[in-house]
């Protein structure tokens, strides 16, 4: 038994074994292709089937849910002021609570706030939107800010639980050695940790805001969808992306139809670009 | 030095040959001056991780401007005891102290004591070297300082270059103060970090084994260092290494932990001369010689 011991695929189980293992190592990859082509396919055909419907009149008339369909105009700007609300409310607000958990939340209280944030994460959000009718519309009538309230709530606990982990990351002893040179914590906080988190803390920030920027749910009882262009977020319905995709897709016209897989396409590209956005700010900070 | 002002000069308001220097407008970079530095007394103190206690009943004068080494085994608690020394302790948590630590007579855990200022007295050094990472080295050395009060740039850029030069860094990073800290090897690193405790003009400096991570040249250059600091700080360090404590210390506490589960209690303290040649007790006999440890 001296020479060859070690040499393998000399008995049954020696082979059984590399097999099972061929065999599973083929099976993780099959499955790891069938999950990247399903999103590949989704983007190829959105790209497909929307990219024959852009043209520069797309981008510059506004909806109509009839006829021979219209552009995307009032619908994008729609999108841009109720994002960029939803990010001034639910952002600054998001990182606050993070700081907050990371910094003072280890006791009860820190604990009740952060399951009531993992709850709200998976509240459905159709059931933020009707929150906001009852709480806002019913008052106010339709009107954007309600819908941007909407999304700043989705968008809350992502933010808050991000942030709260990335600054949980920050070393201990970049801490220590802050509050050893006589630096206040909050200015340790404000000098020291948060410039070490800002790259993290903007990254998930980015990945929130795409993921509300493609909600449609609570738009429906809030800005509740217009084929005229309204630029007073306090007032009056208004259109956006995700909520003209839905729309569109109901209507029995066949060229409002291809109109809203031309703007799928919009709204899918603008999320990607905020993912890739984000990664490329993580990436860069790695980098240093 | 104006900004020694905003400081609460706790006990004697000392005007040091350095401050004159300075206003003079001479640059303080080129011959630190010597100053009498404060000195601490520590008496009875316990130290409690939660329901744990670390440490007990301690009690150390530390004579100003010399060098008082801490030795012992691992985890008999001289980390924890430098720890409480500028009340870095308590941010720990569950850190919870008894006794009292005296800066120049005034109880650093007095009722109205403030931590903050505490620790602007007191400056520490830390095992593992921790610049800020996001920070130049000029922005590191002004870390403590800069929001302390409004400093002109000259004035800055002077304090730059003093502190630089007193942690034995200067020529090495005169012309690239703008590069991250963290571009610095180890060594460079941990007298940076120096460097910061220095620009704060803390009384105190502790250093908690300020050189386990750092190769031989580097160990060296801190220790010469902290030769030339003394003149102007009151210095205390931690260190598992015995070669260290005997070359540069002037004084030395041995700690030691009669069991597992027991707080870590000062076994001896004395010259360190004596420490090393005639230890009155066994234990620090055998730890000296490296029977244990």
């Amino acid at each position: 038994m001296a020479a060859g011991q070690l040499e393998s695929g000399a008995t049954a189980s020696d082979r059984r074994r590399k097999l099972m293992d061929k065999f599973m190592t083929g099976v993780a990859y099959f499955f790891t292709f069938i999950a990247i082509a399903v999103l590949v396919w989704v983007i190829a055909y959105v790209i497909i089937r929307g990219i024959s419907v852009w043209s520069p009149a797309f981008f510059t008339e506004n909806t109509a849910l009839f006829g021979d369909g219209g552009g995307i105009y009032n619908a994008m700007y729609g999108t841009f002021v109720i994002v960029l609300m939803a990010i001034a409310i639910g952002v600054p607000m998001g990182i606050m609570a993070g700081i907050y958990l990371a910094e003072f939340g280890d006791n009860r209280l820190g604990d009740f706030v952060r399951f009531i944030a993992d709850t709200m994460a998976g509240i459905p959000s159709i059931a933020v939107g009707l929150f906001m009718y009852g709480l806002l519309i019913l008052i106010m009538g339709w009107n954007a800010f309600a819908g941007a309230c909407a999304l700043a709530i989705l968008m809350l606990p992502v933010v808050a639980r991000t942030t709260e982990g990335i600054i949980r990351l920050v070393p201990g002893e970049i801490r220590e050695a802050s509050l050893a040179l006589g630096l206040p914590q909050w200015k340790t906080m404000l000098r020291v940790v948060l410039p070490t988190a800002a790259a993290g803390i903007i990254t998930g920030a980015f990945l929130a805001v795409a993921r509300a920027a493609g909600e449609t749910a609570p738009l429906i009882f809030t800005i509740l969808g217009s084929n005229f262009f309204n630029s007073n977020p306090m007032e009056g319905a208004m259109a956006a992306v995700s909520l003209y995709v839905y729309q569109a897709s109901s209507s029995p016209y066949q060229a409002v139809q291809e109109a809203g897989w031309g703007a799928a396409l919009v709204l899918l590209l603008f999320v990607l670009g905020l993912n890739f956005i984000a990664r490329a700010i993580a990436f860069t900070q790695k980098q240093n | 030095m104006e900004r020694n002002k905003t400081k609460e000069q706790t006990s004697k308001e000392k005007a040091t040959p350095k401050k004159q220097e300075s206003q003079t407008g001479q640059r303080q970079a080129e011959a630190p001056m010597e100053h009498t530095a404060q000195s601490m007394e520590v008496n009875g103190l316990n130290a409690y991780y939660g329901g744990f206690k670390a440490i007990t009943d301690i009690g150390m004068k530390i004579a100003p401007n010399k060098v008082t080494a801490l030795i012992g085994p691992s985890g008999c608690g001289k980390s924890t005891f430098i720890r409480t020394l500028n009340r870095m302790h308590e941010v720990a948590r569950g850190g919870r102290v008894e006794g009292e630590v005296l800066l120049d007579g005034e109880d650093i855990y007095g009722k109205n004591v403030d931590p903050v200022q505490v620790r602007r007295k007191i400056g520490m050094v830390f095992q593992k070297p921790n610049p800020f990472p996001t920070m130049t080295i000029y922005d590191n050395v002004v870390a403590g300082l800069k929001l302390q009060k409004r400093h002109k740039k000259g004035e800055l850029d002077d304090i730059v270059e003093g502190s630089l030069r007193q942690s034995a860094l200067w020529d090495e990073v005169k012309n690239k103060l703008n590069d991250s800290g963290m571009s610095l090897s180890g060594g460079q690193q941990q007298r940076l970090c120096i460097a910061r405790t220095l620009a704060v003009e803390p009384e105190v400096i502790l250093l908690d084994e300020p050189a386990s991570a750092l190769d031989p040249m580097s160990t060296m250059k801190i220790e010469d260092a902290m030769l030339e600091l003394k003149k102007r700080y009151t210095i205390v360090i931690v260190t598992h290494n015995m070669q260290q404590a005997s070359r540069a210390s002037d004084y030395t506490g041995f700690f030691f932990i009669e069991d597992m589960g027991e707080p870590g209690q000062l076994w001896e303290f004395a010259e360190t001369e004596k420490i090393f040649t005639r230890p009155e007790r066994k234990e620090t006999e055998d730890y000296v010689t490296g029977r244990f440890g």
